[in-house]
Formats: C-alpha cells, sequence, structure tokens
C-alpha cells in the first residue's frame, strides 16, 4: 500500500490544478453584484493629492480657536465627557511646550510661551498609526488623509500608542448621553472604539472645506500640498513655517506660522 | 415493569419539559413580521414610482450584503454615488439617505430583525430617526 514518490506528487501537482481552476471558475460564473461604472464621486467634491493645512498663528485669536473647536466637536458628535482620563478630542488647544517639546527655552517670551496653539490629527504622509493598526481600521487615502473605519476598530489602542501627537482618543464609555446636541447626518461612536480628526472627509465629498477651516476667518489655510499652484503651496513658500514633532520623521501635513 | 409508575410519570415530565417552549409560545413570537412603507417621506411619491434603491425583492434579499458594500465604497474608497440599476443616482448613505424614506426604524427594520433574532450593530453609532408614540 505504499505511494511512490512520484505517484505523491503527481497527485498533490493535479489536486492544486483542480483546486485553483475551481477557484476561478467559481469567479467567472458568480461575478459580483455591482458594475464599477454604478459608482461614483459627487462632481462637486474636492479632490487632490496630499491634503494639508498651514496654521496663522498670528492670525488665530482665542475666540476663533475656541469657534473652531467648537463647530469641529459640535457637527462630529464628539462627547463633552468633563474628565481629563477619559476625554475624547478632535481638535484641542495646546501650550508650546507641549505642541513643540524640545523647541522651548527659559529665555522665551512670556506671550508664546503661555499661548495655545491649535493642533489636531497631523494627516502624516507616513503615519505610524496606520503601521500598526491590526485590521486596517485606521488607514491613509489616496488624498493623504488618514481615515478612520470605525466598523473596523476593535480598540486595541496600537493606534494611540503608535501616534506621537496623542491626536486619538479612546471611547471608554457610551459616548451617546454625553453628546449635549446630536447632529444628525453624522453618526456618533460607541464605546470601545479610538476617534480622532478626519479632515473632515464627509465635507470635502460633497464640496466643502473642513468645518474649522470656515470658522477660522482666514488663519487656517487648507489645501492640496502636491498643488505647486494652490494658495496652501504660496503661502508656505512665502512664510516659515514648523511643524510638530517633525524629526520623527512622519511628515506632518499641519504646518504652523507662528 | 419495575417502578411503572415512577417510571410513566418521570417520563409525562420529560415530554412536558420537551415540548413546552410550544406549548407557552406567545401570538407574538409567531406573527408574521409585517413591515411597514407608509412613512410620510415615502407617501410624498407618485404611487408608481415608490420604488427604493433597487426592486423590492432585491433589496428583501440583499439589503445586508448591499449596506456592506456601500459602507466600504463610502468610507474605504470615498465615493458617494450610487447609480441604481435604472439608471437613478442615490448617495450612499445609511442615516442619510435610507432612514430618510424609511424614517420608522421600529416598525421597518426592528419588525424582521426581532422575528428572525438578528441584531445588527449599525445604531449604535448611526442615529436613528426619532419616531413619534
Amino acid at each position: 500500500m505504499s505511494v511512490s514518490r512520484r505517484e505523491f506528487l503527481k497527485k498533490i501537482g493535479s489536486s492544486a490544478i483542480i483546486g485553483l481552476g475551481g477557484i476561478s471558475a467559481v469567479e467567472v460564473l458568480l461575478p459580483g453584484q455591482f458594475e464599477a461604472s454604478q459608482l461614483s464621486r459627487d462632481p462637486k467634491a474636492l479632490t487632490g493629492k496630499r491634503w494639508g493645512m498651514v496654521i496663522d498663528m498670528v492670525k488665530l485669536d482665542e475666540q476663533t480657536m475656541k469657534n473652531c473647536i467648537d463647530v469641529c466637536h459640535r457637527i462630529h458628535n464628539v462627547p463633552d465627557l468633563n474628565n481629563p482620563k477619559e476625554e475624547i478630542k478632535w481638535i484641542w488647544p495646546e501650550t508650546f511646550e507641549h505642541a513643540f517639546p524640545g523647541q522651548e527655552h527659559v529665555y522665551m517670551g512670556e506671550d508664546i510661551k503661555h499661548m495655545h496653539f491649535l493642533v489636531l490629527c497631523n494627516q502624516c504622509d507616513s503615519p505610524p498609526c496606520v503601521r500598526v493598526c491590526p485590521t486596517k481600521a485606521t488607514f491613509k487615502r489616496k488624498d493623504g488623509i488618514v481615515m478612520m473605519d470605525m466598523h473596523r476598530c476593535i480598540g486595541c489602542r496600537f493606534c494611540m500608542a503608535a501616534c506621537p501627537f496623542g491626536a486619538r482618543s479612546f471611547n471608554w464609555r457610551d459616548p451617546r448621553p454625553f453628546i449635549k446636541e446630536e447632529n444628525k447626518e453624522y453618526p456618533t461612536r460607541m464605546k470601545g472604539v479610538v476617534e480622532k480628526c478626519t479632515f473632515c472627509y464627509e465635507r470635502l465629498a460633497v464640496g466643502l472645506k473642513p468645518a474649522c477651516v470656515e470658522a477660522s476667518k482666514g488663519a487656517l489655510i487648507f489645501g492640496d500640498l502636491e498643488d505647486p499652484g494652490s494658495e496652501i503651496r504660496r503661502v508656505l513658500r512665502t512664510h516659515y513655517t514648523i511643524r510638530r514633532k517633525s524629526e520623527l520623521g512622519t511628515q506632518p501635513s499641519i504646518y504652523y506660522i507662528i | 415493569m419495575y417502578n411503572g409508575g415512577k417510571i410513566v410519570i418521570g417520563l409525562l415530565i420529560f415530554v412536558g419539559l420537551v415540548i413546552s417552549p410550544f406549548l407557552l409560545k406567545g401570538d407574538k413570537a409567531t406573527a408574521k413580521p409585517d413591515p411597514k412603507v407608509d412613512t410620510p417621506e415615502i407617501l410624498k411619491m407618485p404611487v408608481g414610482e415608490r420604488t427604493c434603491v433597487e426592486d423590492k425583492e432585491y433589496m428583501k434579499a440583499e439589503h445586508m450584503k448591499m449596506l456592506n458594500e456601500w459602507r466600504d465604497w463610502v468610507v474605504r474608497d470615498g465615493l458617494n454615488i450610487y447609480t441604481s440599476k435604472a439608471g437613478k443616482e442615490y448617495t450612499m448613505s445609511l442615516q442619510n439617505t435610507c432612514m430618510k424614506c424609511h424614517s420608522n426604524k421600529s416598525k421597518f427594520c426592528d419588525e424582521c430583525h426581532n422575528y428572525v433574532g438578528v441584531k445588527p450593530y449599525c445604531w449604535d453609532c448611526h442615529i436613528a430617526p426619532k419616531e413619534e408614540g
């Protein structure tokens, strides 16, 4: 009853061929239900290769900054838990030494030292959060936005550990009771997922700029970093700008004019 | 038969336990689900054109697969517009497109989902329209 080596190889080879043939036959006979032509973008949608933002701290006053934060948190149903340990934030104020650690020094002017800087997800070009996500719940879109797919997030918080900017927040509890006024056009989140700024992908899709940019009275400049003719590139050419922790090599897409 | 009486009583108790779910069943559990499509938004449409994104039979059988596909296209591929087989364009959104017509979640979605005992997690995040009463 022994099988020769030659017989064995022949059987293995032929069953592999039949198996692979079977898979492709199923694909040919049972194609997907939808045609690619059934899907499209809104013609008004803003498209770019790498979205970025310049935050002009010279123009941005405290009240405008607050307006930017409020509008973002309101339209995205970000809860206010009133507890720094469970805090959820997409865009928030930060002091200089926290926003740009290593750049502060003892002789710095008091105004800069105590000034608040508007910080948000940096939409990095080489995002460490995406590298560590085990389910691809966070991923980089073709237009450079580092996006969250809440349906896939398993709440492992690897991304929070990987992000050097603290841009991600975890839902320790059901956020719904803590949302003051629900925006019925945007979902909330559930207990056990990580959330962050998504550069208002839902607004870009219908041709609107991010909500914070709209509320900023011109202090935030949003545009395509890969388009040499864009306003953001003109601003970057004519002003000296810095980025948060650029030495880490994540290539942030948010620039600051101090 | 030794201990015949005890065995027969035991058997009767056993049979009684086994068939108890059938004896105790309420009418509610067996009531055939009857999803309602009489929301104001649907009634506004002219009678002949009251169709969903695709035809009724397709939606009945495949809506869950379609929603999964829609979700991936919108969230992952950034595509928002779906052209139906009849050539009409729709924005792919559960919360803003589906539920605009089907504003009666408890009488539409839950009706069948409760009957077949499935608990889709859509509403953990997506906000269902407010229903009266």
